[in-house]
């Protein structure tokens, strides 16, 4: 089984910092990663190579840095790792980011067998969109599970895969056929670390390379900015609130400044202290 | 940027609102994004419409109903067994082609896991912009909707636009808009759509559905009262003390990020950015810093009141109410406090 991971490069956003002044990002010496959601994608992946045969492949679209994080993930197992990188692709919107992958795809489905399962995180902790995956699966007609918690079950030869999907509400339980892709959520798998022999194999491994030609893609303005309905107009700091906190005295003993401190909630809404006093006469 | 709108997207008019029914159940972000989207539609001087699929016609009736009590002109109801559960790819086809065929101009989701699936599949098939998880909906002086959201982790907001293509989409999170009045009575007229849907065509199965009907499913977004404990606690004991307070108050409890990642609460009631935004009418939080993923999921807050030992914490920079002292003695002094006061009430009605 041939399964491909989408994989995104993303700033350790724990340590992003905006400027006190300026209300810009500082990204100079900020850390990235792989995005945490994407990990679990991988993991999965890795998982049913090693029970059912078959090879990962993961792909990442991004500058040529990003080829750090391909070689992470071969050090996790991942069998071959594809960058795709062109200048042309900067500015990409998620319609713009799911063509430019989905071509990709496709070249991947060519070159080394057309993949039973696409996975990808279920959104990203930078652009946190989680459109992108639905987006490739619409691009390239796939049947898509987003939000999936557990594989159940994959059944090789009637080609089937249940899994458990987190719906509004519940989680549903549906079985589909591949080719799939699939979006995943945090799972409750433990995830493995990368291997000595593994980051030996990676730090030698050839990175497949892919620009905009590279895999046929003929019609530029379909990529990057020109490919990208949505339009950033304006980036700006939220307002701060004018009023000030009222600080409760903090005198006395715990008892004391606990009924001051209710007596100033109540002060401030009366409404609160209603809503609690009939609750606790239907209660009782 | 901004080009003469292309001739065959000028035809697109009214606002829509991609109405959310699993089991029978309205979501109320639905509710939410009527209020919205009638704003919208005012300035615009158009009309705003809701659509409603599902496999039960009485239901669906009602829930028309519903939408126009809530500020709709029109419901495009789409009644199908096959739609008896959200599909993805089921649900994009309705829409898709009731996009294609009545064109509107603006469309909204909810920016929950069933609406960002389903809003994500249908602006790549229709090849239009989409604004995920927006805090703001306006409409600029040249008619274009102007959606804001946050971005780096909420520390800055961004304004985004889709201005040369149709429709201009965009999802809203539960909570960030406030529930409009309802009128009740207040009709408006329904248009029939048949999705012509064959089951045996659909490849995706529905084989079960697994209600989180446990009690222990916190449901933070739609508390009246909220009571979150921190770091600052200092330990998993100690957190009961904020179950404990909650308890008392009748209120959901909830927590910081850094709660989940220790096992102290579970990520269903994780407040912030990654997590729950609330709109209750009194927050409590207690030995939580105030950090900006934070804040961005309780602002909406009626009353926030701060009880943490460093007078410089961000959290006093945004708290209503506040006071400087040590959670662990505090909590306990409150709880009690709380709970003679209702007896008090009690045994005085
Ligand atoms: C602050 C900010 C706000 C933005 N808001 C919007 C918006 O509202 N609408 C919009 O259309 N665009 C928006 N963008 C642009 C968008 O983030 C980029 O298009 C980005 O390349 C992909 O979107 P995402 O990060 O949201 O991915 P998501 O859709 O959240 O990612 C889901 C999964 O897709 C896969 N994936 C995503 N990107 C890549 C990649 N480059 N290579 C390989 N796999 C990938 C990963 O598996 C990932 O887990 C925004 C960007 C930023 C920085
Ligand atoms: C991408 C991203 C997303 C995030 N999303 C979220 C999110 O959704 N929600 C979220 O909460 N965080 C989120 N975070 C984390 C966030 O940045 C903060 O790290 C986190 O909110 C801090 O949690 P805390 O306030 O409990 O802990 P701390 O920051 O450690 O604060 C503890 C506070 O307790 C006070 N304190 C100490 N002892 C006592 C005592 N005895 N009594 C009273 N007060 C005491 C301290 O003065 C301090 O203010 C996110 C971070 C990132 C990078």
């Amino acid at each position: 089984m041939h399964i491909v991971v989408c994989i995104k490069q993303v700033p350790d956003s724990a340590q992003i910092r905006v400027h006190p002044v300026t209300n810009t990002i500082m990204r100079q010496g900020v850390p990235t990663i792989i995005n945490p959601y994407d990990l679990f994608a991988l993991e999965e992946a890795l998982r049913l190579r090693d029970k059912f045969g078959g090879e990962v492949t993961v792909l990442t679209m991004g500058p040529p840095t990003a080829v750090e994080s391909l070689r992470k993930a071969l050090t996790f197992g991942a069998d071959r790792a594809v960058l795709l990188t062109d200048r042309y692709f900067a500015g990409s919107d998620t319609l713009a980011t799911s063509f430019a992958l989905s071509m990709a795809l496709k070249k991947i489905g060519a070159e080394f067998g057309d993949p039973a399962i696409i996975f990808t995180g279920k959104q990203t902790i930078d652009g946190d969109t989680a459109q992108v995956g639905p987006g490739i699966a619409k691009r390239l007609d796939r049947n898509q599970l987003t939000y999936v918690s557990k594989i159940v079950e994959t059944d090789l030869v009637n080609r089937t895969i249940t899994v458990e999907r987190r719906a509004e509400g519940g989680v549903q339980v549906l079985q589909s056929r591949f080719p799939v892709l699939i979006t995943m959520l945090e799972a409750t798998n433990e995830m493995r670390r990368g291997s000595v022999e593994n980051a030996l194999k990676a730090a030698r491994a050839e990175v497949v390379t892919w620009n905009a030609e590279a895999v046929g893609i003929e019609d530029l303005t379909q990529c990057g900015l020109r490919g990208s309905p949505t339009i950033v107009k304006k980036v700006f700091a939220p307002g701060g609130r004018t009023d000030e906190v009222q600080l409760v005295d903090n005198e006395g003993n715990p008892e004391a400044r606990a009924n001051a401190l209710i007596d100033a909630i109540f002060a401030r809404s009366p409404d609160v202290e209603k809503d609690l006093f009939d609750q606790a006469a239907h209660h009782f | 940027t901004r080009k003469e709108l292309p001739e065959h997207f000028k035809a697109y008019k009214h606002v829509w609102v991609a109405v959310e029914i699993e089991h029978g159940q309205i979501h109320s972000v639905s509710f939410e994004l009527l209020g919205e989207g009638r704003k919208l539609a005012d300035k615009r001087g158009v009309e705003l419409a809701a659509v409603v699929m599902g496999d039960d016609r009485a239901r669906l009736e009602e829930a028309a109903k519903e939408c126009f009590e809530f500020g709709a002109d029109c419901v495009y109801l789409a009644c199908d067994p096959a739609l008896v559960h959200y599909r993805n790819e089921t649900a994009t086809n309705v829409l898709t082609d009731l996009v294609n065929t009545y064109k509107p101009e603006i469309l909204l989701l909810g920016a929950t896991n069933l609406g960002r699936d389903l809003a994500g599949s249908v602006a790549t098939t229709l090849k239009t912009g989409l604004t995920a998880d927006s805090t703001e909906l306006e409409i600029d002086e040249e008619g274009s909707l102007a959606a804001t959201r946050p971005t780096f982790g909420g520390s800055l907001l961004c304004t985004i636009f889709t201005l040369n293509f149709r429709p201009q989409m965009a999802t809203v999170r539960p909570r960030v808009m406030p529930m409009p009045e309802r009128d009740p009575g207040r009709t408006g007229r329904i248009v029939e759509f048949d999705p012509q849907i064959v089951e045996d065509d659909i490849v995706t199965k529905v084989l079960d559905f697994i209600a989180d009907r446990d009690s222990d499913k916190a449901n933070l977004p739609y508390a009246d009262i909220v009571v979150a404990g921190g770091l600052g606690l200092g330990s998993e004991e100690n957190f009961q003390l904020v179950k404990r307070l909650a308890e008392v108050m009748g209120a959901e409890y909830g927590g910081s990020r850094p709660l989940v990642q220790k096992g102290w609460i579970t990520a269903d009631r994780q407040i912030g950015q990654t997590g729950k935004t609330i709109r209750p009418k009194l927050y409590i939080a207690a030995g939580i810093s105030g950090a900006i993923q934070h804040r961005v999921g309780v602002e909406g807050a009626d009353m926030i009141v701060a009880i943490n030992t460093d007078p410089k914490a961000p959290i006093f920079e945004f708290a209503h109410l506040g006071i400087v002292a040590d959670a662990v003695t505090l909590l306990p002094a409150l709880t009690q406090a709380f709970s003679a006061r209702l007896r008090i009430n009690r045994l005085a009605s």
